[in-house]
């Protein structure tokens, strides 16, 4: 089990004959993501790696039966593309485009929300189901299957992490990247409830960062709402107030979104917060044994 | 980015907002000349982006040509909060009957703009905020619909409980609405927002953040940037595709990607030493961009040692370890680099690295610590 996507995952890649689509498309295939379908206007007819390229998503929704879309257009267009996909009844979009203005963002969430869809990022890693599907631009060697869910608002900080998991065999169900700007799809809460209700997951590991409330929600629902053991780590205790620190979304604001304060928020909630990303193997080996007690 | 409160006031006048008449001066004889034709009591006001600038002694009340001559005098050339006072506004000084705020941000959990407003203005809002949340009423704008009259009146009527009154300034949130939108801004506030005696709405003061991200489509918002020296450092090496802060430790880092640059700085910290600053290569792997990235981390006086972390995903070690050689072919550095490679192309990476003799180890938290040792020495 997993959550999100999987083998049966049919994905289309939008912007699959750019530099980026079309080299991740070849990185996603070659793990085994099954992708039918890609979207450039004008290059209906051609295909990337064997997978057949239509000129909109309403065709290749309606020729392939894709319910996931990747989206690796450049920014400015990258609002038009998310709700093309949602328009053309694709179920998970995930968008992997840097530098989306927000207001583009704003615009977009209750649209997608009257159509049902769900979107992940923008400006986003992705996300894998190790053994299963891809879908970003993940390194796909440092994941393997196993029991712990991930959710991350980093993409390196991430494979560090997760690398770490691996190295120290705990083998993962989905990890999910889900960005760095301040308005973005699935948060963590969001994930956190599917892999609270994802019988395969045993356990979570929760990256965040300076910027936003997203942490202090997130650790309130964990004590809420959780029966799983979760780990976290927060990066940016040392990032000085007021500046950009490469995510448009972390940023310290009027004094507020420090660190110390999401650090504070999760050990109030009986979330450990590892000091470094080399402490959260053990963090999560005591939180389960504790559990098998 | 920011602009500063002359610049805000000249967008809210091109949207229609009343505010009060102004001159920008650089010099005491700008003062003197813009008070004499102002011919009133005016307030002097420091123009730097920072916030707290009454607090700081940067805006003064004038009675006189005389006052606004000595303000002129204390306020510019002045520091505040490390910025040096090189313009200030001298502004028509407006009676006031009463204060009130009202601000437009970006909302990251109702993803959507928040109007703010209220009667508590004049004051910094974030103090209301923490002291008396229920004094501040949110509103969340449909960005399909925008808000609309009805909505900014109900608010106004809420401030100024008389309906002429919440009239004009319900017309004063749709339009500071419109610009918010049609600049791509990230804040717009008017605090404060005053009632004069003669029942006029004026705009006295104004800020306004804008989103980097869209600067791409706001050539006249993008040609009111007046950077400082750090922004400018930092504006270089975007164009160069590399974000970069400056800060006030002394080891330099280089890391791809934004959290693990944080990461990288926390730990730096965490095995007490101070980090330099923030630079993320991003995501590709051009060789240059290390090129670019050495040149500024070695560009930085205070920098003591070099510590270089790399994850490689879509990044290639080789790649980055191609664009070290060649930086330290170009840069004479006695720096000492500590390099620690993982992920896509490691191995060949770190064998490229050997003909340079770099320290190199497996894993950040050995590299943290190498780099502070080396520090030191």
């Amino acid at each position: 089990m997993s959550i999100l996507v999987n083998k049966d995952t049919k994905l289309v890649v939008q912007g699959i004959t750019g530099r980026d689509g079309k080299f991740h498309t070849g990185r996603m295939k070659e793990y085994g993501t099954n992708i039918v379908a890609g979207v450039s206007p004008g290059k209906a007819g051609e295909s990337v790696d064997g997978i057949p390229v239509f000129n909109n998503v309403a065709a290749a929704v309606k020729a392939t039966g894709a319910n996931t879309s990747i989206i690796f257009v450049p920014a400015p267009y990258a609002a038009d593309a998310i709700l093309e996909a949602s328009e053309a009844g694709v179920a998970l979009v995930i968008a992997i485009s840097e530098g989306v203005p927000v207001q583009d963002m704003i615009r977009v969430t209750p649209i997608l929300k009257q159509n049902g869809t769900l979107l992940i990022g923008p400006n986003c890693p992705g996300l894998i189901t190790p053994g299963e599907a891809l879908i970003g631009i993940l390194p796909a060697m440092i994941f393997k299957p196993g029991n712990i869910g991930f959710i991350s608002r980093s993409g390196t900080l991430t494979y560090e992490v997760v690398n770490l998991l691996t190295l120290n065999d705990f083998g993962q169900t989905t990890c999910v990247g889900i960005g760095g700007d301040p308005v973005a799809g699935l948060y963590f809460i969001d994930l956190l409830e599917r892999f609270e209700n994802d019988p395969a997951t045993k356990a979570v590991v929760l990256i965040g960062e300076i910027g936003g409330d997203a942490e202090e929600q997130a650790a309130q629902f964990i004590a809420e709402k959780m029966t799983k053991p979760v780990v976290a780590f927060i990066a940016g205790q040392t990032a000085p107030p007021g500046k950009r620190m490469g995510h448009a979304g972390a940023i310290i604001s009027s004094g507020s979104g420090t660190a110390e304060e999401k650090i504070a928020a999760f050990n109030k909630a009986g979330v450990p917060v590892a000091k470094e990303p080399a402490e959260i193997p053990e963090l999560l080996r005591r939180k389960m044994a504790e559990l098998s007690k | 980015m920011k602009i500063h409160e002359y610049q805000a006031r000249q967008i809210f006048r091109d949207y229609g907002i009343p505010v009060p008449d102004s001159v920008l001066c650089y010099t005491v004889s700008e003062v003197e000349k813009a008070a004499r034709d102002m011919n009133r009591m005016v307030v002097v006001k420091a123009q730097v982006l920072a916030g707290g600038r009454g607090k700081a002694g940067g805006v003064k009340l004038a009675r006189t040509v005389e006052d606004a001559v000595t303000a002129g005098k204390q306020i510019l050339g002045m520091d505040i909060k490390g910025y040096t006072v090189e313009k200030v506004l001298v502004a028509d000084a407006v009676n006031i009957a009463k204060e009130f705020y009202v601000g437009l941000i970006n909302d990251r959990n109702t993803k959507s703009v928040i109007l703010m407003a209220s009667a508590e203005g004049g004051v910094e809002i974030e103090e209301v905020a923490k002291e008396t949340p229920e004094k501040i009423i949110k509103f969340s704008i449909n960005p399909l619909t925008g808000l609309l009259d009805y909505q900014a009146r109900n608010v106004a009527l809420e401030l100024f409980g008389d309906i002429k009154l919440a009239n004009k300034a319900a017309s004063i949130f749709t339009k500071l609405y419109k610009l918010y939108v049609e600049t791509d801004a990230t804040l717009a506030e008017i605090n404060p927002l005053v009632l004069t005696p003669e029942n006029e709405v004026l705009a006295i003061d104004g800020k306004m953040n804008f989103d980097d991200n869209a600067l791409y489509r706001q050539p006249k918002i993008l040609a009111m940037r007046e950077p400082d020296e750090d922004e400018l450092q930092e504006i270089a090496a975007n164009e160069k595709g590399l974000a970069y802060i400056k800060l006030d430790g002394n080891i330099g880092c280089m890391v791809n990607g934004a959290g693990l640059a944080m990461a990288t700085m926390d730990m730096i910290q965490l095995y007490g030493g101070s980090p330099a600053n923030f630079l993320d290569i991003g995501g590709s792997s051009n060789p240059q961009k290390v090129i670019d990235a050495m040149n500024i981390l070695l560009g930085d006086k205070n920098v003591k040692a070099v510590m270089i972390n790399i994850f490689g995903g879509i990044t290639r070690c080789d790649d980055v370890a191609k664009g070290l050689i060649k930086a330290l072919e170009i840069i004479i550095t006695d720096v000492p680099i500590v390099v620690r490679l993982s992920g896509t192309n490691a191995a060949e990476g770190l064998e490229l690295l050997k003909q340079t003799g770099l320290p190199t180890v497996s894993s950040m938290s050995e590299a943290a610590k190498k780099a502070i040792e080396l520090s030191k020495r």
